[in-house]
């Protein structure tokens, strides 16, 4: 059954988009991650195209962190203080990350800063995992006992000023570390069209120091302010966000991330980090293979202002 | 949405009764008219099903000769790009911006109906995509325009939107003729004109034109009219829908759960 979708401008299966959802629902259901940044390459390489798929992808992340933190407000595992800094920063980034792309558009740059994003973060989170997950199997392997890393170091980081007590997080330190880390995501979010929580978690344990029991609620709780602007800004300057599509992809998703969260609970964390991570390098490559094969027609059209 | 939905209905009902008038008052159409072409219908309605309409062109001639059909989109304005491999990675680099071509391009001619035309004729009446009219930027060196021309018209037939090769008319006898033209998924909005002329020794020796108007119809055009026209209000409502769905699959998710 197709259903055309109208800001893509493209006729669709409704059945592949709500077997996409349910796929990449399942995905962050297990994994615990957003999936946006399987999703949008995704839409892509179905045809939506590109600034359509990053437009839309923002608008159901909104709607899956909404969902997602809800669960972890009632545990009590998000920092709102720490969450308002963050969101800050992230408003920042969102809104010059749109204005970006709306500039990248006029210049026809922006396909190629999409791809160009996609493969250098889903490369480096990807490997990092990949790596981390090996590591860990061998030394399950082997039977050592992991020597568990200091969380909180005191470096030069300490040493900037105006500095914030956050209660929720056990933290006294200098506001510009968590605004830049918002901005820094949301002009990811803007471009990528993703949650960011793939950067932010590991930005919030390794480089903030937060304890991993509130992280997910916080980075959940700041997506839903940053991707929201994404997706307001994405419909106001660029026209770009199909709310049609966006609602086929979230009930597949939220049906998806269920199952997914149940499936989770019976599988071994290094092994399914190590199958995520290989994921990631999967679709990392094969941007990298649209970016440097030298294309059927060197040629490409496109209306001044449309897609 | 209801009084919207029946405002764009009567919109598109208004065109095509005037479409239907400006056919009927046309001078050409008066009774010893040696050519006579109509459509199986004046408009195309993209609606949330659509995926793509055949329509059929159909006339008839009074004295011997070809019939060649030309379907020419709305004109608008498009960008060409050119991709260059800078440090191993295909990468944009020139442009040129192709003003007032066809969105769409189509022709259809009975056997042979091209052979004596001479080439002004043939470029007066764009017959064939090699014949399309672009206009480059007054600047442009002609070599550039040709290779970027050239590519216009490749892309354009990748995506379904001009015609690769002409498509035939079948004649019904001596007098009628008959051809289908289709249209894809992807179609272009806007006014489209349809130009059937009817040629004989190498000289048109009668032209009519046809209007034909495709737009998005119901739903899925108001939301496409609001996203355009409203921005601000489309966004905001995205991110309504977005936390309501979201907070709704909570909810849901937690019914079963507890149950």
């Amino acid at each position: 059954m197709n259903i055309y979708l109208p800001i893509a401008e493209m006729s669709v299966n409704i059945f592949l988009i709500l077997g996409m959802g349910v796929g990449v629902g399942m995905l962050s259901g297990i994994f615990g991650v957003g999936g946006g940044f399987l999703m949008t390459p995704l839409l892509i390489f179905i045809g939506v195209p590109s600034p359509v798929a990053v437009g839309t992808e923002a608008n159901q992340i909104v709607a899956s962190s909404v969902s997602g933190v809800l669960a972890h407000w009632r545990r009590g595992n998000v920092d709102f203080k720490m969450g308002g800094v963050l969101l800050a920063g992230g408003i920042i980034g969102s809104t010059f990350g749109v204005w970006l792309f709306a500039l990248l558009r006029t210049l026809g740059q922006v396909d190629l800063v999409i791809k160009l994003s996609y493969v250098v973060f889903l490369g480096i989170v990807g490997g990092l995992m990949m790596l981390e997950s090996v590591r860990a199997m061998v030394r399950t392997k082997s039977g050592s006992v992991a020597t568990l890393r200091k969380l909180h170091e005191h470096n030069w980081l300490h040493g900037l000023p105006f500095k914030m007590r956050f209660h929720r997080s056990k933290l006294y330190i200098s506001a510009i570390l968590p605004l830049s880390v918002g901005v820094l995501v949301g002009i990811l979010s803007a471009i990528m069209g993703v949650g960011g929580g793939f950067v932010m978690v590991p930005a919030m344990i390794y480089l903030l120091g937060m304890p991993t029991s509130v992280v997910v609620g916080t980075s959940l709780f700041q997506i839903i302010f940053v991707t929201a602007n994404a997706t307001f800004l994405q419909s106001y300057l660029n026209q770009t966000v199909d709310v049609l599509l966006a609602v086929l992809l979230l009930v597949g998703g939220v049906v998806g991330a269920q199952i997914g969260t149940r499936v989770g609970a019976n599988l071994r964390g290094e092994q399914l980090r190590g199958l995520l991570a290989a994921m990631v390098l999967a679709v990392c490559v094969k941007l990298l293979f649209d970016l440097v094969l030298e294309p059927d027609d060197l040629y490409s059209i496109s209306l001044p202002g449309g897609h | 949405m209801r009084p919207r939905l029946a405002a764009s209905l009567t919109r598109v009902v208004t065109l095509a009764v005037l479409a239907a008038l400006i056919g009927l008052c046309r001078p050409e159409t008066a009774r010893a008219e040696p050519l006579v072409a109509d459509l199986s219908d004046h408009l195309i309605a993209i609606t949330t099903g659509f995926t793509g309409a055949e329509l059929l062109l159909f006339g008839s001639i009074e004295r011997n000769g070809q019939v060649i059909v030309v379907v020419h989109g709305p004109r608008t304005d498009v960008t060409v790009r050119r991709k260059d491999r800078i440090a191993g990675v295909w990468v944009n680099t020139e442009e040129m911006v192709l003003s007032g071509s066809p969105a769409f391009y189509h022709v259809a001619m009975t056997e042979g109906a091209t052979e004596r035309l001479p080439a002004p004729v043939l470029s007066r009446h764009e017959i064939g995509p090699e014949n399309v009219r672009v206009e480059p930027p007054a600047d442009a060196a002609p070599e550039d325009i040709a290779r970027f021309r050239a590519a216009l018209i490749r892309n354009k037939q990748n995506q379904g939107l001009y015609a690769s090769a002409p498509g035939q008319i079948e004649m019904r006898g001596e007098r009628l003729f008959r051809t289908n033209v289709t249209f894809p998924v992807n179609v272009p909005i806007g006014t489209y004109v349809i130009e059937t002329l009817l040629v004989h020794n190498g000289e048109v020796v009668s032209a009519q034109t046809t209007p034909l108007f495709v737009s998005k119809i119901g739903a899925g055009a108001e939301v496409f009219r609001l996203a355009n026209e409203y921005p601000a209000l489309h966004g905001l409502a995205a991110i309504a829908i977005a936390v309501f769905a979201g907070l709704g699959a909570n909810w849901v998710f937690r019914k079963l759960g507890s149950a």
